[in-house]
């Protein structure tokens, strides 16, 4: 047999268990191939447990292994590094679980704060590079390990919660208005927020590299002249100190 | 091109996230650590700064689980400029892999999977370990990793594969003697033949650990301390093989690092007993 055709049918084998794709080696092999398919199954849960730990408290362990079973199943692991794996499990959780948009939130919430754990670094803003900025032309630069979602239940008190280990846990719930999580790394700290509809509209022009004076008029609309322009001040400081702003291009 | 490591480099330990602190904060009586490459192969944040930190302690062996040089389909070339990052930033006492597969076809299993000993086999890893090392910049070590099945067609034992191919490319070998125990064992073969069989000037480094009994096979779990029988093999290994630089792999019911230093202190005994012997 050909080497490639053999790790192929080992491939069949872990992905499907199949006694047709374990014929092919042997009787003898038998013992072993269970072994192998243990640890392949054993190893892709464990790295889903790991990435999803709050979630997995949260839907209780036989949930959880069926859910990571299925995915297990539907998306066999492609990349060279098992950190990448869990990436689309909130797929398999919207298909097991499609009324429970706070799952999926509480599933982002959790890839998103490994991801930024060990996204590019970046150095904070000095205060004093924003008194030379020509604040027409600015645009604000932000933090590689930034992930933004829209927030339409109250997941991010659920995780914090669980992560805080607190007495009681709130109920999943839908949000009266829908804002926006935002997940970023500040030093060597993963970081979770919620931001309202007019922090939103904000943030989501300075992803889109848009100039801080946009930002401003689009405030200045929501809130009116004072209030506005106040919040934009208030915004821009507080993503400076946050490290979500790492720069400002002119 | 190629910077052959120092022969002999004392006795280390694998850096586990449990014991970052110790490391950190500590003056740790060992002389390198091994870390998994692929937990620090990341953009950023605070693995990169912890193993910068660590780094400044103590020499650092980079040990790989995901190089996959036995895949039919080749080496996957991203993978090792990533490596090279992080072993140029790292300037590690060894850069190492085992002689196993995972990748097939866009396929990742994230496990050792064995490679069958034939002469097609053979060719194959030769050709992809020219590639890494190619890329790498640097000669590499593979070690003989724990199997649970072997091929029906193989026409080697897996120490003449392991000679030929260390022969054919210049690559060192990572002798991990609790491997050679649980592969005999499970294809019963003779331990004494594989260190025998094995070229004694090309082990650069050697790894000890536990392993557990499974059901009819012995199975490679790095979660308890090495076991008599290991210890037994280890003697003879450095009797035939004079010092190596040697450690301890747990990566599983990870103690508290004094007793992984107890362990690590046998070691140390019978290779002195060894080097002296030499
Ligand atoms: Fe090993």
């Amino acid at each position: 047999m050909k080497l490639a055709q053999w790790q192929e049918g080992f491939r069949d084998w872990l992905t499907t268990g199949s006694a047709t794709s374990a014929d092919a080696f042997g009787d003898r092999a038998w013992p072993g191939l269970t072994v192998y398919q243990n640890n392949y199954r054993t190893q892709l849960v464990t790295c889903l447990e790991v990435s999803y730990p709050q979630l997995l408290r949260r839907v209780g362990e036989g949930n959880f292994r069926n859910a990571a079973m299925a995915h297990i199943d539907a998306h066999p692991p492609r990349g060279w590094t098992l950190d990448t794996y869990g990436a689309d499990f909130v797929d398999t959780l919207v298909a097991l679980f499609p009324r429970n948009p706070d799952l999926h939130e509480l599933a982002w919430i959790e890839w998103s704060l490994s991801e930024a754990f060990v996204a590019p670094d970046a150095s904070p803003l000095a205060r004093e590079a924003l008194w030379s900025v020509n604040w027409d032309e600015a645009r604000l630069r932000l933090t590689p390990s930034l992930r933004h979602r829209v927030a339409t239940t109250n997941a991010d008190d659920v995780w914090s919660a669980l992560q805080n280990d607190a007495d009681s846990v709130p109920d999943g719930e839908m949000l009266d208005v829908a804002g926006a999580l935002v997940v970023w790394r500040q030093g060597f700290h993963s970081r979770l927020r919620r931001l309202d509809a007019d922090d939103d509209a904000a943030l989501r022009l300075a992803i889109g590299k848009g100039h801080f004076a946009a930002m401003c008029d689009t405030l200045v609309m929501r809130l009116g002249e004072e209030a506005g322009v106040a919040r934009a001040g208030a915004l821009l400081a507080d993503w400076l100190d946050a490290g979500i702003v790492v720069g400002v291009d002119d | 091109m190629f910077t052959p490591p120092p022969p002999f480099s004392g006795y280390g330990l694998g850096l586990r996230k449990e014991h970052y602190r110790d490391f950190l904060d500590g003056d740790v009586p060992v002389d390198f650590v091994e870390v998994i490459s692929e937990n620090f192969m990341v953009d950023g944040g605070q693995p990169r700064d912890i193993l910068r930190r660590v780094g400044e302690k103590h020499p650092v062996a980079l040990h790989g689980v995901s190089m996959s040089i036995g895949s039919a389909d080749g080496v996957d070339i991203a993978y090792l400029r990533r490596l090279k990052a992080l072993a140029d930033e790292v300037q590690p006492l060894f850069v190492s892999d085992h002689l196993s597969w995972s990748r097939v076809a866009g396929f990742s299993s994230h496990d050792l999977l064995p490679v069958p000993y034939t002469e097609e086999a053979l060719a194959l890893v030769c050709r992809n370990i020219e590639v890494a090392q190619d890329v790498l910049g640097r000669s590499m070590l593979f070690e003989n990793p724990s199997s649970y099945v072997a091929f029906d067609g193989a026409t080697m034992s897996e120490w003449e594969f392991l000679a030929e191919m260390s022969k054919r490319t210049g690559c060192g070998l990572l002798l991990d003697v609790n491997n050679v125990f649980v592969s005999a064992s499970n294809h019963g073969f003779d331990t004494h033949a594989f260190l025998r069989g094995i070229p004694a000037a090309r082990v650069r480094q050697v790894h000890l650990a536990g392993h557990s009994q499974g059901p009819g096979l012995l199975i490679d779990t790095h979660d308890q301390p090495v076991c008599d029988d290991v210890w037994a093999l280890y003697r003879t290994a450095m009797s035939l093989l004079g010092p190596v630089a040697t450690m301890i792999e747990r990566d599983d019911a990870i103690p508290p690092l004094a007793e992984l230093l107890d362990e690590l202190d046998i070691a140390r005994g019978l290779g002195t007993v060894a080097r002296e012997a030499a």
